[in-house]
């Protein structure tokens, strides 16, 4: 977004908008896309010249526009993240029922999703700590992960303590098992591969080893 | 001759009784049916075991029925929300129960009971806590979670327009769970913004039809939640 200060910002490697474009990049025309809360949504604002993505939203939308001017709001067209939203000339409201058939049904091609951690056999956590007094909250996440075809994760390389979120195995609960294709963090696209993390490409003024020593697994040289 | 239509929300909700499962429309505010669950709150029907995706936010509406200590357990996928602190109060205080549930295979779970399903196999939430003591069995290579159908005595919902009938449609996302609830529960509830006559909605355009729908309640200017939650509106 145009002049904004993102404090969270890692001083070398991807803003948080350049690891939305870098995914948005991967995304084939025609697409049907799901996409999470957080990062995951900026995918929008980045659509390479000459694709259409369909945006499906699984509180029962397909074919979600920009968010609306103020004095469009309309309380009754809401994101899953709660957020008022528009609908594009062609968008098809339907119930839940219908929504996670789309999903659990294998129709729609691809969700970008944040992450807590990513395992290097493809196992994602993203809904939980397992804290004992938090409140355990799901949402749709475990049905996009088991559902949609392709599963892209933005997220940044390492927590705000340093430790890394690419491991080799998660220790927190589990969102789904072996279900995560591509990682785009600040600082690399890795690719989970049969043999792990492989890396595909490095963000600008960052080296191998810079992301191989901030991956808590091992991490191939797939370029 | 068949009306659906009711006098008030009041008698709509008059049989509702304690330890009953009810199912509540709505994905936050959009689609929740406030003045029925309001009524219920007049009512004072206890024990409830509540559907719905999400557990209210400020002190109104599903938040102001948990209040009121009328819940005794919640089936949902995501229990807190932004201003929701009614049930994340008493759940930590061990005062209410939660059933949590991946959101699709809640509404599976609903669609299914409503479609005489008693039971199905999910690959969501495999090997995830949300699997654990449940019947795992693999097809074509991969592996399902049984999930059972869930049934209701009572479901309240929000719809755009109602004949007599009870055929309805909805406005926009406010659609979300409400044709699933109206088909999984014994005694469907609802409120629409508009009561028309039979035959005003086109036969095309009727998103639940009348079989699935008992009561209708007219709210032809329904309250918007999220306004009350500003102004730091409680019910009652």
């Amino acid at each position: 977004m145009k002049g904004e200060l993102n404090v969270s910002q890692s001083i070398i490697g991807w803003s948080r908008d350049q690891m939305a474009q870098r995914a948005a990049l991967d995304i084939p025309d025609g697409a049907y896309v799901n996409l999470g809360i957080g990062i995951p949504e900026k995918v929008a604002r980045y659509v390479p010249e000459g694709r259409e993505f369909i945006y499906h939203t699984e509180n029962g939308l397909l074919g979600m526009g920009p968010e609306p001017e103020l004095t469009e709001l309309d309380p009754d067209l809401i994101n899953a993240g709660k957020k008022p939203v528009t609908a594009i000339a062609g968008a098809a409201y339907f119930h839940h029922g219908d929504s996670f058939s789309m999903i659990r049904g294998q129709h729609i091609d691809v969700c970008v999703l944040g992450a807590m951690q990513v395992a290097q056999n493809g196992d994602l956590a993203n809904w939980s700590t397992g804290a004992k007094d938090a409140i355990p909250a799901v949402g749709g996440a475990m049905d996009l992960v088991a559902g949609v075809k392709t599963i892209f994760v933005i997220t940044q390389h390492t927590t705000k303590t340093g430790e890394s979120k690419l491991i080799e195995a998660c220790h927190y609960p589990l969102t789904g098992q072996g279900v995560v294709s591509r990682i785009y963090t600040d600082l690399a696209v890795i690719q989970v591969t049969s043999r792990g993390f492989e890396l595909i490409e490095l963000a600008p003024g960052v080296d191998f080893d810079y992301v191989a020593k901030r991956t808590g697994a091992h991490l191939w040289d797939g370029r | 001759m068949i009306n659906k239509f009711c006098q008030s929300a009041a008698l709509a909700v008059a049989d509702i009784f304690d330890g009953a499962t009810v199912m509540i429309g709505g994905f936050g505010e959009a689609g929740s049916p406030i003045e029925l669950i309001h009524a219920l709150i007049d009512q004072g029907a206890k024990n409830l075991t509540v559907v719905n995706n999400n557990t209210g936010s400020g002190q109104v509406g599903l938040a102001a029925l948990i209040a009121n200590g009328q819940v005794s357990k919640m089936i949902c996928s995501f229990p807190r929300t932004a201003n929701s602190t009614v049930f994340p109060d008493l759940y930590r205080a061990g005062k209410i129960e939660l059933e949590l549930v991946p959101q699709g295979t809640l509404a599976e779970r609903i669609r299914a009971s409503g479609a005489g399903i008693p039971a199905f196999y999910t690959p969501t939430s495999v090997g995830t806590p949300l699997a654990e003591g449940k019947e795992v069995r693999h097809f074509d290579g991969r592996d399902y979670v049984m999930e059972t159908g869930l049934k209701a005595d009572f479901a309240l919902i929000k719809a755009k327009q109602a004949d007599r009938y009870g055929n309805l449609t909805y406005n926009k996302t406010a659609r979300n769970f409400a044709p699933i609830m109206a088909m999984a529960a014994k005694t469907t509830i609802v409120q629409a913004n508009a009561c028309v006559e039979a035959g005003d909605i086109d036969p095309e355009s009727v998103i639940t039809p009348g079989i699935f729908v008992n009561r209708i309640v007219s709210i032809d200017t329904p309250m918007q939640e999220s306004l009350l939650v500003q102004e730091g509106r409680v019910y009652p």
